[in-house]
């Protein structure tokens, strides 16, 4: 069943472009759904449209059947994570989780109790007395998102949470997050732009770009069959080469590729671990650069008009600069007008 | 190691420098005027008074205007004050939070009232007082003086106001505040030290205000400093200022001891730092 449901909702500011355009979704309860995009995509206006911060210009935002575009933040059953944490600096930690306790108006004992549950949940027990502001960022993140659950929203919002976090504590805060809301069974939009943390933590990923949704799919459905040119360059390494189909082949320089599809211009996409090269007498391509990761390497590659290629090889110590090599892809995607047309 | 030793040895003797020229600046007129408020009788070679006493307190406290001039001064004081954060304080919030047509030339024109020479204004703000009947009475101080305590009361807010991180806000409407409940409980406490200082700037600049207090107050109104220049100017005795001096130190350090109390050390410091 689903408890949020946006309906064609567009936002557009005073200034002009449309930051999300007739955007559509709908979550499930319990579902974690990642909204991932390159900056100004209009992740965040869409996430604080469902908070209640921004109004829609249209469209509609429906929780558990109820009609919330038009209430403030303070009526809808969300809870928002900020990426700046913003917790209140005049409070201590127990304050700042008791505070909408106390505006619904909860006994004391009680907010006392859950307070101490929730700190408890997110792994800072004992930490009530601290001021805010004597917590390390993750601690504070920590407390941000205990402050959200311990309202227990049917909704939780979390606007790049980790963004100001270095690498290890991301990982680590990513994983506990995925923990609490699986043990939850809350009901969660998360947006991020790191790729890695929306493929591992998700249960269905929303590409957006330019307010618009590209895809909504499942990590790894995402990953192995992009919907278009942009999700294909945007998800993982990819080789995006545009070109001419003639007569059932793709062409690019002296790249020939056998493509089923109708005459005219096509994007082929191949990712790295998709093409092999061999060592060849009448090259296609010349090896730039070899680089080895030790578990495997990577050869850039030059076609003859310059279009730079990359294909990953178990052992990158058959390959030098300079070498002429020919290139075979392996699995292919072909898209044409912003549509796949094509995918073996 | 060794040069770090020097480094910090040449430090602190710049900052004990500093801080006795601070001292010398700071507290040696007062130590004087301090020193002069005591004295009977202190003539030329002596370093130190010849004889101490509570003369000239005795001779001042005795005065009934002096008395009358104090309490006159810390109503005015208090009005003001009060009068002043009851208009600017809402002002400054919708300066810093709203966004109305004429809003920035608006807020300018408070600062213009302070960019040109005060006493012309005062003088034709006193014509118009003239006309008013507003010469020689409470009001018309009250009124001067309010504009007086614009600048701080209106600048020193809005920066106040603006420095609080809407995301904070955000998150109080978040949990299930309204918007009334987040200014009380968020954008107030997190403005709050700020704002203290500027009220507090703004009574103590009204106390010791001389010139709206003497062009519009004289002659009906004497406040506290309007009485000690006229003290100054007609009889030359020195100990009967210096009492006085001594005197008005006195809302100088409720004042302080208000702000200690209300503000705080680190909180004081935070809200000047936004
Ligand atoms: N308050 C606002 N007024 C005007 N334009 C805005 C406002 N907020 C966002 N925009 C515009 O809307 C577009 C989408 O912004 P948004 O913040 O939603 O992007 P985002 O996907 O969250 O980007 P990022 O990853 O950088 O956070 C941008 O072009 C931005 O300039
Ligand atoms: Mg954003």
């Amino acid at each position: 069943m689903s408890v949020l449901h946006i309906a064609e909702v567009t936002k557009t500011f005073s200034a002009g472009a449309k930051a999300v355009d007739s955007f559509s979704l709908d979550v499930a309860d319990g579902e974690l759904v990642c909204l991932l995009g390159p900056s100004g995509s209009g992740k965040s206006t869409l996430l604080r449209m469902v908070g209640g911060f921004e109004q829609p210009t249209s469209g509609s935002i429906t929780i558990d059947g109820e009609d919330v575009t038009h209430l403030p933040p303070e009526r809808r059953p969300t809870g928002m994570v900020f990426q700046s944490h913003a917790l209140w600096t005049h409070m201590n930690v127990f304050k700042n989780l008791a505070f909408g306790l106390k505006l619904r108006r909860m006994p004391a004992a009680e907010i006392r109790d859950k307070v101490e549950a929730v700190l408890d949940l997110v792994g800072l027990a004992g930490y009530g007395d601290r001021m805010t502001t004597q917590l390390s960022g993750g601690q504070q993140q920590r407390v941000a998102l205990a402050r959200s659950l311990v309202l227990e929203p049917k909704i939780l919002l979390l606007d790049e949470p980790f963004a100001s976090l270095d690498q290890h504590l991301r990982e680590r805060l990513r994983e506990e997050v995925r923990d609490i809301q699986q043990r939850l069974g809350i009901t969660t939009l998360f947006v991020t732009h790191g790729q890695d943390e929306a493929l591992s933590m998700a249960d269905r990923i929303v590409v957006m770009a330019n307010g618009k949704t590209e895809q909504i799919d499942r990590p790894d459905v995402v990953y192995r069959d992009p919907k278009t040119p942009f999700v294909a360059g945007f998800i993982g390494s990819m080789n995006l080469i545009d070109g001419e189909v003639r007569n059932g082949y793709f062409m690019r320089s002296d790249l020939t590729v056998q493509l089923q599809v109708p005459d005219g211009p096509a994007t082929l996409a191949i990712r790295p671990e998709s093409l092999d090269v061999t060592a060849s007498d009448t090259p296609k391509a010349s090896v730039h650069r070899v680089t080895d990761y030790g578990s495997h390497g990577l050869v850039d590659l030059d076609l003859a008009d310059g279009t730079r290629l990359k294909s990953m090889v178990a052992h990158p110590d058959l390959f030098r600069a300079g070498q002429g090599v020919d290139v075979f892809p392996r699995a292919i995607a072909a898209y044409r007008d912003n549509q796949q047309i094509y995918r073996s | 190691m060794s040069t770090m030793t020097t480094a910090r040895g040449r430090i602190d003797w710049l900052g004990i420098f500093f801080a006795g020229l601070l001292t010398i600046a700071i507290v040696g007129p007062l130590l004087v005027v301090g020193t002069w408020a005591f004295t009977e009788v202190w003539r030329y070679p002596n370093v130190i008074p010849q004889q101490f006493g509570f003369r000239f307190w005795a001779q001042t406290l005795g005065r009934a205007d002096v008395w009358n001039a104090l309490m006159l001064s810390l109503q005015l004081t208090t009005v003001v004050t009060l009068l002043s954060a009851l208009i600017c304080l809402p002002a400054a919030y919708a300066f810093a939070r709203m966004n109305f047509p004429g809003r920035n030339i608006l807020f300018f024109s408070f600062l213009a009232g302070h960019a040109f020479p005060k006493f012309g204004l005062l003088v034709a703000i006193a014509a118009i007082f003239l006309q008013l009947d507003l010469i020689g009475t409470f009001w018309g101080v009250v009124l001067i003086q309010l504009v007086g305590t614009l600048m701080f009361m209106i600048w020193i807010p809005v920066a106040a106001f603006q420095s609080v991180d809407r995301r904070m806000e955000e998150a109080a409407r978040d949990v299930g505040a309204g918007p009334f409940r987040v200014f009380w409980s968020v954008t107030l406490p997190q403005a709050g030290p700020t704002i203290a200082a500027a009220v507090l700037l703004s009574f103590v600049g009204t106390f010791y205000e001389t010139e709206g207090a003497w062009l519009i107050g004289a002659p009906g109104i004497r406040t506290m400093p309007v009485l000690m220049i006229s003290f100054i100017n007609n009889q030359m005795v020195i100990q009967f200022g210096a009492v006085l001096s001594v005197l008005l130190w006195v809302p100088s350090f409720i004042a302080l001891m208000f702000a200690r109390r209300v503000i705080g050390g680190g909180a004081f410091a935070r809200g000047f730092g936004g």
